[in-house]
């Protein structure tokens, strides 16, 4: 009896000190964790304060007239607030830049839609001898750089004579997205239950309709994230634009920037009022389709 | 007799897959041939030639222009910048998209506006990243300048841009605060890829946060790492647009890299013999180095 109370009481006092230590413990580790976050908001906040001021020294300058900017101090509140430098660029052909650029993207993002989803179609679901051998030679031209081609690209668009004009633009643009686009979309069209195919089949569907009819619609969301992607690539799109063309009536939007500069050069507000009207087509659809934006702009990840 | 038949069908079946997938991929095909393969060999038949881009007679110089490339000091110039870029991209723009991945996927849904904020820089394009950095590190009313006058009490000027060791360092800078948000959301994918269950299970064994990103976290992470490293070697050696708008490779040459040597010697100076030899020279250094990252990472993985 006295035994086991004894033992008793000794494994409560074990107990007691095992407590003492796991309550120490945890509350070594909170403190350290306190510590660690600490330390990483810190961090969070100068990364704040880094990707911010560019941005807000963009904004505020802008609404400066030429002059204030360094009498004002770029980092005071403009005074007053400025409007007429977005007036002048609005009115200086910026919605030209811009309408360039939405009807060589648009063409260019239809195309290369249309023409790699043919080509992904027979890759993802046809048994021929060449399959392996063709899709391997299209995942390996993802590696060329395409300013080893701006030379050869500038003399075919000369000779054929589309230089210096939007159409010279397209093929270069659709080719350079081919690639990728297949890749990606190839492996897509595979995740689709070939069962779908075969009963479309047996109701009489040849391949072609089989794949405008059933392919097609059900690879949509594929089709969505490569239109992100590469509708944001050629809408930045800036050495084959600066190669092709030269006249500044037919200039797209990532040439504005160098043609208001040429014509402002020391107007340095006027050249931040066309920053923010250039980013901010961006960053309003970045706020409407977050998620999906981002998505579509990692679609290029897949790369390596 | 039945099995002829059998046969025949066969054939018949795989002739018409053949010429349906002919069908289909012909125009891919076409395009890709037309503005990629057979750029990419002319470019290799034009740096065989002294050609100023225009004219219609180019002379035959066989491989006049890979001698004068090799002997090339600015050219091995501009290629040394590419690999300190390199370099430098992959220790600033990936560990710093890591450790920012890392805070918010700790964090959860409550630092959405981190994320949203952090990624503002990866939505512009290269040319107005390089026009907005051109005057925010001016010399005069730029904000590094200004913060310099603002601390110092009197007027003080920082050139980042205009002399000759700080020019690459400053675009460096840039290019970090463009990609990193990249890098950022590619690690929150590879974050959002691990089973929650791994999370779980590690958690109930005892582990803190820390113990759990240090030992299984970044483990598991590995392999992006390794594709996240390839993406970022092989746009430092072909990086074109920021510079270009920027700084155009100078001070006096001294962030100029292996696409900008190639621009200028092609379209401001028209030497476009040289200039392919330039971009042919570019295209073998890009494969090899590739190449070679790739062997090196495999045989490590492997082992």
């Amino acid at each position: 009896m006295i035994i086991t109370h004894e033992s008793e009481q000794n494994m409560v006092a074990l107990d007691n000190n095992q407590d003492t230590t796991i309550e120490n413990e945890y509350r070594k580790s909170k403190i350290k964790s306190r510590i660690a976050w600490t330390i990483a908001f810190i961090f969070a906040l100068i990364q704040l304060v880094l990707t911010l001021t560019p941005f807000f020294f963009m904004l505020i300058n802008s609404f400066r007239k030429q002059f204030d900017m360094l009498q004002q101090g770029v980092f005071h509140l403009p005074d007053p607030w400025y409007f007429m430098n977005y007036v002048e660029v609005v009115t200086h052909g910026f919605f030209g830049f811009f309408f360039r650029s939405v009807v060589v993207v648009g063409i260019s993002l239809v195309l290369m839609l249309i023409i790699s989803a043919f080509a992904a179609y027979p890759l993802a679901r046809m048994n021929f001898k060449l399959n392996p051998f063709i899709y391997a030679t299209i995942v390996a031209m993802m590696s060329v750089p395409m300013h080893v081609t701006l030379i050869p690209i500038f003399k075919l668009t000369t000779n054929i004579g589309i230089y210096d004009s939007l159409k010279a633009l397209i093929g270069p643009y659709v080719a350079f997205a081919l690639p990728m686009s297949v890749f990606i979309l190839t492996a897509f069209m595979k995740t689709i239950p070939r069962e779908i195919e075969e009963s479309a089949e047996i109701d009489g569907c040849n391949r072609y309709q089989n794949f405008f009819r059933m392919i097609l619609p059900l690879s949509k969301s594929g089709l969505s994230t490569l239109a992100i992607y590469n509708g944001v690539a050629m809408w930045n799109e800036f050495a084959f634009a600066n190669t092709l063309i030269i006249t500044p009536s037919k200039k797209t939007l990532p040439l504005a920037l160098g043609q208001f500069k040429g014509e402002h050069s020391l107007d340095i507000p006027i050249i931040l009022a066309v920053l923010t009207l250039s980013v901010l087509p961006m960053i309003s659809l970045f706020i409407i389709f977050q998620d999906k934006l981002v998505k579509g702009m990692m679609a290029g990840a897949v790369k390596g | 007799m039945s099995k002829g038949k059998k046969e025949g069908l066969a054939q018949a079946k795989a002739k018409s897959t053949a010429k349906a997938a002919t069908v289909f991929l012909l125009p891919a095909l076409l395009l890709i041939a037309i503005f990629i393969v057979y750029p990419v060999i002319d470019t290799f038949a034009i740096s065989g030639y002294k050609w100023n881009g225009i004219s219609t007679d180019r002379i035959f110089i066989g491989f006049e222009n890979w001698k004068t490339l090799i002997h090339d000091e600015m050219f091995w110039k501009s290629f040394r910048h590419n690999l300190t870029v390199m370099v430098f991209s992959i220790l600033l723009q990936i560990p710093i998209g890591m450790l920012l991945a890392t805070f918010l996927d700790a964090g959860g849904k409550k630092f959405n506006i981190f994320k949203i904020i952090w990624f503002l820089p990866y939505l512009m394009s290269s040319v107005a990243i390089a026009f907005l950095f051109i005057y925010a590190l001016a010399t005069n009313g730029g904000i590094i300048s200004s913060l310099a006058t603002l601390i110092n009490g009197k007027r003080t000027t920082v050139d980042l841009l205009g002399t000759s060791p700080n020019a690459l360092f400053t675009v460096i800078g840039v290019m970090a605060w463009q990609f990193t948000p990249f890098y950022m959301v590619y690690f929150i994918a590879g974050y959002g890829n691990i089973d929650t269950s791994i999370y779980e299970a590690a958690i109930i064994d005892g582990a803190t946060r820390g113990q759990y990103i240090r030992h299984i976290a970044i483990p598991l992470l590995g392999p992006i790492f390794k594709t996240a490293c390839t993406m970022s070697l092989i746009g430092s050696l072909k990086y074109f647009d920021m510079i270009w708008n920027m700084t155009q490779g100078g001070p006096s040459g001294s962030t100029e890299l292996m696409a900008t040597y190639m621009y200028k010697l092609s379209f401001q100076q028209f030497n476009m013999g040289y200039g392919s030899c330039v971009a042919a020279g570019m295209f073998v250094l890009i494969t090899a180095i590739a190449l070679l990252f790739n062997k090196v990472f495999k045989v490590k993985e492997d082992y």
